[in-house]
């Protein structure tokens, strides 16, 4: 079918725009009049609207559909947000983005969205509020829905009524209401308008005055007045008509008719409930009315109109090809270098040099195609740190710098676990709940620094919080408890060392296992899948102020510096950022302690390893030598001295993948293509040093 | 009449076997291995295979047959199956032929010492010729290995 084209496109844009509008939406939260906003978010409904439509996916058009209608009324000033239509827009950007996620998965997209609907239409017709309306509501809701169509005027009569104040009349917003008891309402609203007639011009009236005449008005209604004559004046003539009850009588000038136009929503229902005080609205219809001023000083919207995006979309199935090509050639080069080395022709040698130029340059730009933004990975953060204060009942602040900052495509797609984990260790264990921050001198909002940033030849991301910070002795009360460390190991643990058990598996110091954390399994998770990316993860504490988890990652994973070793016949290589250093040990320095080799290095003693034990190297054993050569390998403050055959050399290496039938190789972790093309296997010093 | 199945031929020892050719990547010829420290022992190492790492497997070996040398007839059948992508060593690879599938025959318990489990049928060609066909699912089935792996440790 053609339309299964289309379908990638329609996902990768349906997810740009869900993504867009709950972005916006977050903003839109912290300046709920920022019109502008709001017309961003109907554009990328809209948008969503047409293209599902087309695709044939229905629910989601008509739930898009919905939401359309009442961003509409938001965008043109009929209706002001509030917290229960936020959640109402958030609750149908959650059901797009599962209508999407079953799309992706080869579903229908077909959801039971009637409860989300139903909810949208009330708002738009406004019933949602009826137990919020202040008295009457029932009356009040399709009053005003009349008063809706009525008490706009339109831009002839606005200019009208501008030009009569500039003229230096007066210019009036009357409210008249007619007693309880009055029986012929109409006559008596007849006999006010007969009174206006004479003294001057009625511009609007609300409700119109056919339907006034035929008594279609509750108890009151509201004219548009221009005349000569002043305030006083005025309501002498109209109270005067009997059964009248007093004329609320505004005098308009310049501004207040601006307020007037944009606060007409809420002028509608103050007329439709019976109160007169325009200050209070009892309105359903909340809080702008009081800061006329802020549409006013309407911040240009979020970034103004969407910079036009240079960008291709490119499969990645194609830029994995291009990658590996591009090892291909890197091994080429290393070999033409080897081969020209020993061929000494000044031509042959001039050209292979400038052929390695070249492909540097081109290495570079090929890593950074695989490079994305952390953004990418960031920005579901905000929403998700919404939604969990709320839940919890917290206060905090998600603060993101660096966003921009790049990583490796495959690192971007394995670290978003672990960051929503540490995210919501932050809020849940970290930040206090509001009484015990405000009890503590703390700012009753917590905040959360979420930070990306390059450093050499790593990037960083940090998560900084200023909660209560880790707990010492809690940390090794739990630790005692569960054997992870002995009572005198304890004493001598500096206070890093301690946080780090916090990663060792099993360790919850949570009193109570919550829905999100608690139950001891994430941090270990979190960092064994750092480290499987090369990275590491360390956190930084002062009790009571707050706690900082730092995450160190390789910018590029697939070339890295290694040092080639031999074991006989077989060639090895060692991750140089592993290596602490390479020496050459005599037999008569081998300790022999507990059964296991030793050795002096640098006033401590570090074991040994035979690599070709371990590897049960057919054709070498050190044992064999008086003198072997070592690597000294570092993995945090443990070292551990290999025992190698030969040194190779220091090279750059194309890492390999040993592919999904050999998973789990003992201390090997992947492959490389040497420059003879034969493979060789990358050690993992990780998996030796314990 | 069944369905058409095309099959790649190969040889270890007498034996003829079968494997689809849908599954069949590449033949190559023999090269030097890496060997795979601690790997089962059929796992006779990596090839670099125009910038793919492959695992290279010995059939007889994975079958429990007794090893042979390799000689110039020896190839690697590159097959892929599900997620693997794995060479095969056999002693030799000829022919391509087309089977009927109505020809195919349950296998019986033990076929040239290969558990049944790993076949997937017999078929008779011609006059005296039987094709084993091999299934790979079987063949390179993990579960096993590891127990195996697991014991040796």
């Amino acid at each position: 079918m053609e339309l299964n084209q289309y379908l990638s496109m329609f996902i990768d844009e349906s997810k740009e725009h869900l993504q867009a509008m709950n972005e916006n939406l977050l903003s839109l939260e912290s300046n709920p009049a920022d019109i502008a906003i709001v017309a961003n978010i109907f554009r990328s409904a809209h948008t969503l609207k047409g293209m599902s439509a087309t695709m044939g996916f229905e629910d989601i058009a008509a739930l898009t559909h919905e939401m359309e209608n009442v961003l509409d009324l938001v965008r043109n000033s009929k209706l002001a947000m509030n917290p229960f239509i936020f959640d109402c827009v958030f609750k149908s950007l959650d059901s797009l983005e599962s209508m999407v996620e079953d799309i992706i998965q080869g579903g229908t997209g077909k959801a039971d969205v009637t409860q989300i609907v139903a909810a949208l239409r009330s708002i738009v017709t406004g019933d949602y509020n009826k137990p919020a309306a202040g008295g009457g509501a029932q009356a009040a809701a399709p009053a005003k829905k009349e008063a809706v169509k009525g008490i706009e005027v339109d831009e002839f009569q606005y200019s009208i009524l501008q030009q009569s104040i500039d003229s230096g009349f007066h210019v009036f917003y009357i409210e008249v209401t007619v007693r309880e008891d009055c029986v012929l309402k109409a006559a008596r609203a007849y006999m006010v308008f007969d009174q206006l007639y004479q003294n001057g011009e009625i511009v609007k009236s609300t409700p119109s005055v056919q339907e006034i005449e035929q008594e279609k008005f509750d108890r009151s209604f509201s004219v548009y007045y221009i005349s000569r004559i002043d305030q006083e004046a005025l309501d002498k003539l109209i109270s005067s008509v009997s059964e009248i009850q007093s004329p609320l009588i505004m005098a308009v000038d310049k501004t207040s008719l601006e307020e007037m136009s944009r606060s007409k929503a809420e002028a509608e229902v103050v007329s439709a409930s019976k109160e007169i005080a325009p200050a209070a609205p009892a309105a359903p219809v909340a809080a702008p009315k009081a800061e006329p001023a802020a549409p006013a000083a309407a911040r240009p919207a979020a970034g103004g109109a969407p910079v036009a995006n240079r960008t291709i979309r490119v499969d990645i199935e194609r830029l994995d090809a291009l990658m590996n090509l591009f090892s291909e050639l890197l091994i080429d080069r290393v070999r033409l270098e080897q081969l020209a080395s020993e061929v000494k022709r000044s031509e042959l040698t001039e050209t292979v040099e400038h052929m390695s130029r070249v492909s540097s340059d081109l290495q570079n730009i090929v890593l950074k195609l695989r490079m994305v933004p952390v953004d990418s990975v960031f920005n579901r953060f905000p929403r998700m740190i919404r939604d969990l204060a709320k839940s919890l009942d917290k206060k905090v602040d998600l603060i993101i710098t660096g966003a921009e900052t790049e990583l490796d495509r495959t690192v971007i797609d394995e670290i978003g676990d672990p960051l929503v984990h540490l995210l919501r260790n932050a809020v849940d264990h970290g930040i206090e709940p509001i009484v015990d921050r405000v009890a503590a001198g703390k700012n009753e909002t917590g905040t959360i620094h979420l930070r990306a940033f390059h450093s050499g030849n790593h990037v960083f991301i940090e998560i900084e919080e200023d909660g209560r910070g880790i707990n010492r002795e809690k940390v090794l009360k739990t630790a005692l408890k569960n054997g992870l460390v002995t009572q005198e190991q304890a004493a001598k643990l500096s206070d890093s060392e301690v946080y780090q058990l916090l990663f060792e598996s099993g360790f919850s110091t949570a009193d109570k296992i919550s829905d999100i954390s608690g139950r001891g399994v994430g941090l270990d998770v979190v960092k064994t899948k750092i480290q499987m990316l090369g990275g590491h993860v360390q956190v930084d504490s002062k009790f009571g102020q707050g706690s900082k988890f730092s995450v160190q990652l390789p910018l590029t994973l697939s070339i890295i510096s290694a040092m080639l070793v031999k074991l006989g016949s077989e060639k090895y290589a060692i991750p140089l950022s592993s290596i602490v250093e390479t020496a050459a040990v005599q037999r008569s320095q081998i300790r022999n302690i507990h059964g296991n080799k030793m050795i002096d290095y640098r006033k401590s003693v570090i074991p040994l390893v035979s690599l070709s034990h371990l590897f049960e190297i057919p054709d070498y054993n050190e044992e064999d030598e008086e003198e072997t050569e070592i690597v000294v390998v570092r993995k945090g403050d443990k070292q551990v001295a290999l025992m190698v055959d030969e040194f190779i050399g220091q090279q750059e290496i194309v890492l390999k993948s040993l592919g999904k039938y050999l998973t789990g190789m003992f201390a090997i972790s992947g492959a490389t293509i040497l420059g003879d093309g034969q493979v060789a296997l990358i050690i993992d010093p990780n998996a030796l040093i314990k | 009449m069944g369905e058409e199945k095309k099959v790649i031929v190969f040889a270890l020892g007498t034996e003829e076997y079968g494997v689809e050719v849908e599954k069949v990547r590449t033949i190559e010829r023999m090269q030097p291995l890496t060997r795979v420290p601690k790997a089962a022992d059929f796992i006779k190492g990596v090839i670099n295979l125009r910038g793919v790492v492959i695992p290279i497997i010995d059939l007889r070996a994975r079958f429990g047959l007794s090893q042979a040398e390799y000689t110039d007839a020896t190839r690697m059948i590159i097959v892929s199956q599900g997620e693997y992508e794995v060479g095969l060593i056999v002693d030799s690879a000829n022919d391509v032929i087309d089977l009927d599938t109505d020809d195919i025959d349950n296998p019986p318990e033990i076929v040239g010492g290969i558990k049944a489990k790993y076949l997937d049928g017999i078929a008779r060609i011609g006059d005296d010729r039987l094709l084993v066909l091999l299934n790979l699912e079987q063949v390179l089935e993990k579960h096993e290995i590891q127990q195996l792996e697991r014991i040796e440790d």
